[in-house]
């Protein structure tokens, strides 16, 4: 008996195509994308942060500083409006400004003063002008590697400076050193400051190192919610594609039922019911990302209020879009069970590629390219230009330019696809 | 005309409807009736040849507001209500929103589902599912209606409902063309039938016509003796005896003339009679001399 049903179960599984695929093609299929995405992580093609400095101090130890940053392997710093060392010298205000609209994760600030005060070895009460970070915290690892970089350089850029200090702190709280002393010191500065290797005896560098402080330029003041607005874009846009593909699938079972044919003989033609059909679903779609971030605000404290003018353009641009695409998704198949592997298959690539379930900004810089291929991320960067970059409502207009030549593109191309339901 | 690959679905196939006549169209299983069906709705593009509705030629992409169409499918919204179905059909086939109710009312009560207008229509019976799949192809009041297999599935007291819902339309001057497999009541219900096989007609015309046509007019009378005739006793010309030697069948060209004498040769021949039938040729046997008795598909 068991061998008969065994035979049933296995019979009907080879012959599933669907069934098939999705138990041995899918799986592989994904652990290709996310090794392909996340594997190169890990590689030499690991990202060089992009980094803007700000010299207001101008002084040689500002200056070393610099210098020393710019040739660190692990940043591609730049102290001008471009990379290339083109465009104007960066001040605080252009460098802050290039971190809010995403272009580079922080921005490092010699404030002046820097140079002739305490950095290393000062208590509190003579503590000089502190180094900033301004930085764009979604991002939570580039602050902690430039902070990390930024002592290091301050120790081997100017080790005289910080061995100065040192002796100044020793002497203010031990007593002056004897002339033999004093010799002997002032001859191994001058060997540190001829490029010779100064004692490494800060061991405790981290705690007494160079001032730096963290400023957060999205949301000063702000509290926690980047995480939530970032969850909130990355999942809604997720779902909304879910949705819309599915709700693009009642056109298979309106092909099944006959309903479709009578609705294609009527006034309204294929044309009109494809339309129909998209402007229900985008109306859809726009609820359900209200509705999504609602709750993120009443129960996690996203600012919807505060950023509901940008929200509501985003969405109205996004929801029509994915209405679109579940459209095109639902004529390039034939049946529901095709429907559902094919669009879990290219939804969950895209959204992994464009950015729902791990930031772009994460990414390698070939990944965050590849991902402007995809719907997801031009709909995650528009919600992220508004909850989080805090970025006025004309700054959308790549997003708004981008998801409506896509919604037109997602059209005309389902248009086309559903000649098949035409004929017979 | 019209071809599927290696397949002629339509190789020449041409019938005409004229106003308030119900015509049967039958034919085996692939030999084209639903694609003549949909080639009229303008559901496929024809190879060659053209449909005309009142005079005007149709290209595949004009509008057909006279026409009503009612697929094999149950094709309702199973969410909706019977109301509602008709209501969103109505509209969409251009009935007036001052006319709607008027129109979905008649269809409500013309199918019998005045009752039930207000449920989901999944919960209905296979019946009442087919009334209102015909009555959403009818609320825009065509003055034509091409239903494909109306009565598959149904009850034979469904059935004949439907046929006495399609009777009142033609009464009214609709003007009916319908495909079924059930021959015994296209026989009975059709005014004319056309028989389609391999993509042609290969007969058209009333029962009677297509019987004389391709059977004849003659009758054959059975008759059934009380005991097996003797091996012995000779068979009158013009009778097939069975093998059991009890049962007797003759054509007759004249009942009146014939039959009388046949009864008495059989006598003669020492046979005794205890039952007689006359009876004639039917649909199913035109049908079945027209197209074989080779299973299709």
């Amino acid at each position: 008996m068991m061998g008969t049903l065994l035979r049933i179960a296995w019979t009907n599984f080879r012959r599933d195509r669907v069934a098939l695929s999705l138990t041995f093609v899918l799986p592989v299929i994904f652990f290709s994308i996310f090794a392909g995405i996340f594997g190169n992580q890990r590689t030499s093609a690991t990202r060089r942060l992009r980094v803007a400095i700000v010299d207001e101090d101008r002084t040689a130890y500002s200056q070393a500083l610099v210098a020393a940053l710019q040739s660190e392997g692990a940043l591609r710093a730049q102290t001008t409006a471009e990379e290339n060392g083109k465009g104007e010298v960066l001040d605080r205000v252009k460098a802050e400004d290039l971190v809010r609209k995403g272009d580079l994760p922080v921005a490092v600030v010699l404030p002046k003063g820097l140079g002739d005060s305490k950095k290393f070895w000062s208590d509190a009460a003579s503590r000089g002008p502190k180094v900033q970070l301004l930085a764009d915290v979604s991002d939570p690892i580039a602050p902690q590697v430039v902070r990390g970089l930024l002592q290091k350089v301050s120790f081997t850029a100017a080790p005289e400076s910080m061995a100065a200090e040192g002796l100044a702190m020793f002497e203010k709280y031990s007593g002056p050193l004897t002339p033999a002393q004093r010799a002997s010191f002032d001859r191994w500065m001058s060997g540190a400051r001829q490029g010779g290797n100064p004692s490494p005896a800060a061991g405790s560098a981290a705690e007494m190192g160079l001032p730096i402080e963290l400023v957060n330029v999205m949301q000063p003041g702000g509290g926690d919610n980047v995480t939530i607005s970032f969850y909130a874009a990355g999942v809604g846009v997720m779902f909304l594609l879910f949705s819309c593909a599915g709700a693009g699938g009642s056109l298979i079972e309106e092909e099944e039922s006959g309903t479709l044919g009578r609705l294609i003989s009527s006034r309204a033609g294929m044309t009109g019911v494809l339309l129909g059909k998209w402007v229900f679903i985008s109306m859809m779609g726009m609820l359900q990302l209200c509705l999504m971030f609602t709750w993120g605000a009443v129960m996690f404290g996203l600012p919807l209020v505060r950023h509901l003018p940008g929200f509501l353009i985003v969405t109205l641009f996004t929801a029509p879009a994915a209405a679109g695409f579940g459209l095109v998704l639902a004529a390039l198949s034939r049946t529901r069970a095709q429907l559902s592997g094919m669009s879990t298959i290219i939804i969950l690539t895209m959204s992994a590629i464009g950015g729902s379930m791990f930031p772009r900004f994460l990414m390698s810089e070939t990944m965050q390219k590849a991902g402007l291929v995809t719907f997801n991320a031009w709909a995650l960067d528009g919600y992220l230009k508004v909850f989080w970059r805090n970025a006025p409502l004309i700054d959308l207009w790549p997003q708004v330019v981008v998801l409506t030549g896509l919604t037109a593109a997602f059209l005309a191309i389902a248009r086309t696809l559903a000649r098949r339901w035409e004929t017979v | 005309m019209k071809r599927y690959g290696e397949v002629q679905a339509l190789a020449g196939a041409s019938l005409s409807l004229q106003a308030g006549e119900l015509v049967g169209l039958l034919g085996p299983n692939g030999a084209g009736k639903t694609t003549m069906i949909n080639a009229i709705a303008g559901r496929l593009k024809l190879d060659a040849g053209a449909v005309r509705l009142f005079g005007r030629t149709l290209t595949r992409e004009d509008k057909r507001p006279e026409l009503g169409v009612v697929p094999q499918e149950i094709a309702v919204y199973p969410l909706l209500t019977a109301r509602e179905n008709l209501e969103v059909f109505g509209r969409l086939y251009g009935v007036a929103s001052t006319a709607l109710k008027e129109r979905v009312d008649w269809a409500l009560e013309w199918s019998d589902l005045k009752d039930r207008a207000r449920e989901s229509t999944k919960k209905f019976s296979g019946g009442m599912k087919r009334r209102l799949n015909i009555a959403c192809g009818l609320v825009h009041e065509p003055a034509i209606v091409l239903l494909d297999e109306p009565t598959v599935g149904v009850d034979p007291q469904s059935r004949e409902r439907i046929y006495e819902m399609l009777d009142a339309l033609r009464r009214a001057g609709v003007s009916i063309l319908l495909t079924t497999h059930h021959l015994e009541e296209a026989e009975r219900r059709c005014e004319r039938i056309v028989i389609i096989d391999h993509g042609r007609i290969v007969a058209a015309g009333t029962v009677q016509d297509l019987v004389s046509t391709t059977i004849g007019a003659a009758r054959t009378l059975r008759m059934t003796l009380g005991a097996p005739l003797a091996a012995s006793a000779p068979v009158p010309p013009g009778i097939v005896l069975d093998d059991n030697r009890q049962t007797m069948t003759a054509e007759v060209a004249d009942v009146g003339r014939d039959v009388g004498r046949l009864l008495a040769s059989v006598a003669a021949a020492g046979g005794d009679v205890i039952d007689v039938a006359v009876g004639g040729a039917t649909l199913q046997d035109v049908f079945i001399s027209l197209t074989g008795r080779a299973l299709r598909e």
